[in-house]
């Protein structure tokens, strides 16, 4: 039985707060895998945060001809991966770098507040690659292969806001913009 | 589409017998437990029936069994009831780091009043040592809190041993034995523990009731105060239905204990057995010093919520202690405190089975659960890594 709040909204619909474009692009997401010479690759988050992405792209005339990703992470992650790649693909280098995270939660028809910190990744990782297809075509050192990629978090060793993503100024227990708990990085 | 709820430690299903006596009760009592006229008199009269049949659950005198609003409230009662009793001996409190967090964060709110809490860690499988207790102990010790079962990955802890340490210390032991009151035995006096958490709904009883064993003469002061219904321990007019099935609910349970034990250890084993058809799993917790009921696992290279998700969509019910689902977006406190690998922790899954679950609906749930771990371990770069190197 699905209990309701008496206006057909379902509870479970309040609680999980995914939208449905969110599920359907966790469902069936687009553009999984890698590719051979990727031209741009760009790599965030760790599985100790609990969600990793890799995008990779093929660029041709200045656009984004073919793109790909990889995901660790929960459903908003994987959501948000199939959803800025989505976009991305067919965009000019310039109008890609314009993709931010929020127009891809906005996209997705919005993502649960507390999901917003794991799933920041998506538009990150896009302009990763792109810096580094701009790299290598402006001949600067490449990265071995087998070097670990640097872990992009604004939040290192910064007390943060879980729901609004905000760092705070200082080790505090609740946020000081929105009031939730946060999380403190220097003890449990 | 049928549903297949492996979920039972975050509340089991409610038994029918439970079910038609809460309704018969609604159904012809209203009374308070404290008129002093005959509808008060039936209500008293249930209650204290009730309240005998979760004693002899736990092999207590009725007089010792305390009715709450539920597990949580039970162990804030026992912490804080402690605390605000005996603070003129001393502010020292002894845990273990993997406690549920109405054990954690109610020492917590203590250590901001003054108290000191030693926290004590645990071994591979989650498990305390008594030694560690015994050492722990000083003068200035009120309370031991250590939990029976563990939440999370089943492990039990040598709570006896405890127990007869803490006797002899003279130092209070409080256990939040939640997870294992009425799945399997619990004897107060065995266990030497002074007071007992449990809750209705771990042995297919209501949520929103659960009970308080408190060892006559030991201090503690109410944290609910008001009238003087439960021996003056918990005020306010009892949450009649709810207690009636808990009552029913720790009956049923002394009572077919030994088959569900057994029905529910085949279907742990049985799980276990499916899961290694799985590559790259590891099972959590004791691996037989444990609850008969939960198997937690963790499934290498891929995240909690997102398997929790894909099971859901086919209609399998179970839980995930991942970074992500959290409301906290921290990995689970008590697989780090195992020594789990932090990557590994977010994989984790728990399943909880209870009386009502079979082998049929075990197949099923192996076979969504490896098209989904293939699902994301296809997707995800941690596995391709490790397929490459």
């Amino acid at each position: 039985m699905i209990y309701t709040n008496g206006e057909g909204v379902t509870l479970k619909e309040v609680i999980m707060q995914y939208s449905e474009i969110v599920m359907e692009h966790f469902k069936n997401p687009h553009n999984i895998g890698t590719m051979e010479n990727p031209d741009g690759v760009g790599q965030v988050g760790n599985p100790v945060c609990g969600d990793m992405m890799k995008i990779m792209i093929k660029v041709k005339d200045d656009k984004i001809d073919d793109i790909k990703f990889e995901t660790f992470g929960c459903g908003a992650a994987i959501a948000v991966s199939s959803m800025v790649t989505d976009m991305a693909k067919g965009k000019t280098i310039e109008e890609a770098m314009h993709i931010t995270n929020k127009s891809v939660a906005d996209q997705l028809g919005g993502l649960p507040k507390n999901k917003m910190h794991c799933s920041n990744l998506g538009a990150d990782a896009l302009h990763k690659a792109i810096q580094d297809y701009l790299d290598r075509k402006e001949g600067r050192v490449r990265r071995r292969p087998d070097e670990e990629l640097e872990h992009i978090s604004s939040h290192d060793k910064h007390c943060y806001c879980p729901y609004c993503d905000y760092d705070q100024p200082e080790q505090v227990a609740h946020c000081v913009r929105c009031g939730k708990p946060t999380v403190e990085h220097d003890h449990d | 589409m049928e549903t297949i709820y492996f979920d039972h430690i975050s509340g089991t299903t409610i038994h029918p017998e439970v079910k038609k006596t809460m309704i018969n009760y609604i159904n012809e009592h209203y009374g308070n437990p404290v008129s002093q006229h005959q509808l008060g008199d039936a209500a008293s009269a249930a209650l204290e029936a009730a309240r005998q049949q979760v004693a002899r659950l736990i092999n207590a005198q009725p007089g010792e069994i305390v009715f709450t609003s539920g597990g949580t409230e039970s162990v804030n009662h026992a912490i804080k009831g402690v605390a605000m009793a005996t603070h003129d001996k001393g502010k020292h409190i002894i845990t273990s780091n993997i406690e549920h967090q109405s054990v954690s964060k109610s020492l917590r709110m203590l250590m901001r009043m003054g108290y000191r809490v030693t926290s004590l860690s645990v071994d591979k499988y989650g498990v305390v040592n008594p030694k560690d207790v015994e050492r722990a102990i000083t003068k200035e010790t009120v309370l031991v809190t250590i939990m029976h079962a563990n939440n999370e990955i089943g492990t039990l802890e040598p709570i006896a041993e405890i127990g007869k340490i803490t006797r002899e210390k003279g130092v209070i032991f409080h256990t939040d034995a939640i997870a294992s009151v009425g799945v399997i035995p619990f004897d107060v006096d065995e266990m030497g523990a002074d007071l007992v958490s449990m809750a209705a709904n771990q042995f297919y009883g209501p949520s929103g009731v659960g009970a308080l064993y408190i060892r006559p003469k030991t201090r503690i002061l109410p944290i609910i105060e008001g009238g003087m219904q439960e021996n003056g321990q918990r005020a306010g007019s009892e949450n009649m239905v709810g207690i009636i099935g808990m009552g029913k609910a720790a009956e049923l349970a002394k009572r077919e204990m030994p088959e569900r034990i057994k029905h529910l250890s085949q279907l742990r084993q049985a799980w276990i057995e499916r899961l290694t058809t799985i590559e790259a799993i590891d099972i959590n917790g004791h691996p037989t010093n444990c609850l008969p009921h939960l198997v937690s696992f963790s499934v290498n290279f891929v995240e909690g919520e997102s398997m929790i998700l894909m099971l859901d969509e086919k209609g399998i019910c179970a839980s995930t202690r991942s970074a992500c689902a959290s409301g906290s977006l921290r990995a689970s406190h008590v697989l780090i405190a195992t020594g789990c690998d932090y990557a590994a922790a977010q994989g984790t899954l728990i399943f909880s089975f209870g009386i009502t679950n079979t082998m049929e609906e075990l197949d099923k749930a192996i076979a969504v659960l490896k098209d989904s771990v293939v699902f994301l371990r296809n997707m995800s770069p941690l596995y391709k890594k490790r397929a490459a190197s």
